[in-house]
């Protein structure tokens, strides 16, 4: 169930892709290849049904990684009766579970497969090395904490007092130790054989045998074996994993296969927004463009249109007035003429008096110069 | 009493000036603790709780509160829309502001700052989210300060360096919606890797796309908010154009967000209807989950619709400021109030004073700075020898 619930989700991740760009993408890690850890890589089985709750392990990992002593000595075993987490001084504990308190389960880095502080990293501090253990680099680290939010078994701890120095820490697997030939510091200073160092393979097989052996004592279940895609740490109970403190709810898709969709999605949308974003721009462009050029074009044609009605008017009103005026003209020509009659007329009867006048005058100067001359 | 009443040339002792100043001088104390103390001292965090509110509240409702920069720059000079060109520089001034303050936040959370830029320089760890996130931002802020330094050179009077950069204007807003697509999304993608940490009805495969989606409407309502402020305090600064098209922005922006508020509650029911996470809405969580997304997206989505249709512009306004709690809600949500949902109540993260009052600072320290620039140089107004219209 909850595998295909998970790849589901997973393919949905790669959906949003298809949906936002357009193209179906599948990450390399999603789909076609399964890393099943790398061969030959070593791990170690827990065996619960066989811890005491000693403590022992804890104490030689705090030797071998030389942490601060604690405030209650590692043979008080009080402390057991508080449930623990790692912390930043203390890579591994052990807890009590179970009605008498008689099941004890020791917790520490599951050094996964594919682990997510690994993944989650954005300046590689963490590394998952060929030999098993996954290892971590203090001159790498920003002390972003992102790795403490992704591991899904609430692991890595943080130096929150150290003020410009602080560490990511957890369990190593005593990866040292290893590259020494040594056993790690708490399976050599198991004294029940709880803890035992081996091959990851190999391993499996001891823990199913067991299984196998003793179907009574043992939950049907390799924790570890495809929890969040595989750990290096193996686990075998006798009570329910759940009921001991050990999610069973966590799924099998490693931390890559959780979030290679949305990154598969980063390429794409970088190939594609671009073209799509520069074409919106083109066509809101384009559109501004041909309404700017039909606008002009309405404007022109009004234009011409209002200037050739203005024309016809003008032309209009020139042939009116020319008419006005040539009727005008003809008018007062006539009028002219008929008054030019008319003066002739009159001049003419006026000749005819001025004749008649003179006659007369003429008659009158004679008589007067008769007048003169007799005096 | 005065009959006097001329107003004091420098005003020194505001109300806004004393409230500001004793909110800088606690953060400068709060700074020095910080760096000296460490996290331990100044915040609540723990080994189970690694990220509070200087991830969810200072970077994440930082980031997309930010929002408005592309979304007004790419509604401008990539969809065409010319009539919100006056609400471009503010839209990126306040864009650029809030990226920087992310920044400078992230100084304050991350254990060793000065290695911040290794993840894009010196060791770049590419399958994971957080690199994603973090080479956009960078980016990001990158091209923001271009978009911004016309404003600025304006100020300083550099007319030839100024008219190349604004030759740059499609280019950069292109690159900006492609970086904020990715990084808006990628925030959300960054709890994809959780499934066994984040409540049910908060994860989901669409994460990213529920950020990069709300991102929008959380741009879009950030700057009609943060105009109805500069409306009542830097009205002064305002020329013409900005008090003429601002009533568009208000109404073209209220329309736009609500659309895209009615779209969001559409695929957020389509994620609880995929997963089949129905049943999880009779729960506490479950009555939370709806406050959030009726309360404070469909809700405020309404009113935007109601106002942008009545031209009711102080009911956008509401809307803009709820929908912008809405975002806050949201975020806060997903990366504090449902984060470790599974652990008992003791284990569970509560923001010391400290971590509040470093985040108040830092927004304080943003409204200062955003108040300084726009009272000096073009960012309400067009610079009178450089106007577009």
């Amino acid at each position: 169930m909850a595998i295909s619930r998970r790849k589901f989700l997973g393919s949905l991740g790669a959906a949003i892709g298809a949906t936002t760009s357009g193209v179906l993408t599948k990450a390399y890690g999603a789909a076609n290849k399964e890393f099943k850890g790398y061969p030959g890589s070593s791990g170690v089985l827990h065996d619960i049904t066989l811890c005491i709750g000693c403590r022992k392990c804890e104490q030689a990992c705090n030797k071998v990684n030389d942490l601060p002593q604690p405030e209650k000595p590692f043979d008080d075993l009080t402390v057991l009766q508080q449930k623990r987490r790692t912390q930043a001084d203390e890579y591994t504990v052990v807890n009590q579970f179970g009605p008498q308190g008689s099941v004890f389960v020791k917790k520490q880095c599951n050094h996964c497969l594919e682990p997510a502080c690994a993944s989650a990293c954005f300046v590689k501090a963490f590394k998952k090395t060929p030999a098993g253990p996954v290892v971590y680099d203090a001159d790498l680290c920003v002390g972003c904490r992102y790795c403490m939010v992704a591991c899904s078994f609430e692991v890595p701890a943080y130096e929150y007092d150290k003020v410009l120095t602080p560490r990511v820490t957890k369990c190593t697997m005593c990866a040292p130790r290893l590259a020494e030939g040594k056993l790690p510091g708490c399976v050599e200073a198991c004294p029940r054989e709880a803890l035992i160092f081996g091959e990851r393979d190999m391993l499996l097989k001891i823990a199913k045998s067991r299984i196998q052996k003793h179907p009574d004592h043992y939950v049907d279940h390799v924790y570890g074996e495809h929890e969040m895609g595989g750990t290096s740490w193996l686990y075998l109970s006798g009570q329910p994993f759940e009921s001991i403190g050990m999610r069973e709810d966590l799924g099998t898709a490693s931390a890559p296969e959780l979030t290679s969709g949305a990154l598969s999605t980063v390429p794409i949308i970088v190939g594609l927004w671009p073209v799509l974003l520069t074409g919106v721009y083109a066509i809101s462009k384009r559109k501004d463009k041909i309404a700017k050029e039909e606008q002009d074009q309405a404007l022109h044609t009004a234009s011409v249109q209002a200037t050739e009605e203005m024309n016809q008017k003008i032309e209009a009103l020139r042939e009116k007035m020319v008419k006005e005026k040539t009727a005008a003209i003809n008018f007062e020509v006539k009028k002219a003429l008929e008054e030019a009659a008319k003066e002739k007329e009159a001049e003419k009867q006026i000749e005819i008096h001025e004749e008649k006048d003179s006659t007369s005058t003429g008659e009158l100067e004679d008589s007067q110069e008769n007048g003169k001359q007799e005096e | 009493m005065d009959s006097d009443n001329r107003i004091p040339e420098n005003k020194k002792l505001t109300t806004f000036n004393v409230v500001t100043g004793i909110i800088l001088a606690g953060g400068v104390v709060l700074t020095i603790l910080r760096f000296t103390m460490g996290l331990g001292t100044v915040t609540n965090l723990d080994n189970n709780n690694p990220w509070g509110i200087w991830i969810g509240f200072d970077l994440l409702c930082g980031v997309a509160l930010a929002a408005g920069g592309y979304v007004t720059s790419a509604t401008c000079y990539i969809f065409g829309l010319k009539r919100f060109h006056s609400a471009v520089r503010p839209a990126i001034l306040t864009a650029f502001l809030g990226y920087a303050l992310v920044v400078l936040a992230l100084h304050y959370d991350v254990g060793r700052p000065w290695r911040l830029p290794y993840p894009v320089f010196y060791s770049p760890g590419t399958s994971s989210l957080l690199y994603e996130v973090g080479l956009c931002v960078f980016l990001y802020l990158t091209v923001l300060f271009i978009e911004y330094s016309p404003a600025a050179m304006e100020w300083l009077g550099f007319k030839k360096l100024r008219n190349v950069v604004v030759k740059l204007t499609l280019l950069l807003t292109i690159f900006g919606v492609v970086l904020s697509t990715l990084h808006q999304s990628s925030l959300g993608a960054l709890f994809l890797i959780v499934p066994s940490k984040l409540h049910p009805l908060w994860y989901s495969s669409y994460l990213p796309v529920y950020f990069f989606i709300s991102s929008m409407f959380a741009g879009m309502s950030m700057v009609i908010f943060e105009g109805s402020l500069a409306h009542r305090h830097l009205k002064d600064k305002m020329d013409e154009t900005h008090l003429r098209e601002n009533t568009g922005v208000v109404l073209g922006f209220g329309k736009a967000a609500s659309f895209i508020m009615m779209g969001y509650v559409g695929i957020k029911i389509i994620g609880l209807s995929i997963d089949n996470n129905w049943h999880y809405l009779t729960t506490g969580w479950g009555l939370w989950y709806l406050l959030e997304l009726i309360g404070f997206v469909l809700f405020p989505g309404i009113l935007y619709a109601v106002g942008s249709r009545e031209k009711n512009l102080t009911l956008i306004r509401v809307a803009s400021l709820w929908t912008v709690l809405g975002i806050v809600l949201n975020r806060l949500n997903i990366s504090v109030v449902a984060f470790n949902w599974h652990l008992p109540s003791a284990q569970r993260y509560c923001p010391s004073f400290m971590e509040i009052a470093t985040s108040v600072f830092i927004v304080t320290l943003g409204i200062v700075i955003y108040r300084f620039i726009a009272t000096r140089m073009p960012i309400l107004h067009e610079h009178p020898d450089y106007r577009a219209h």
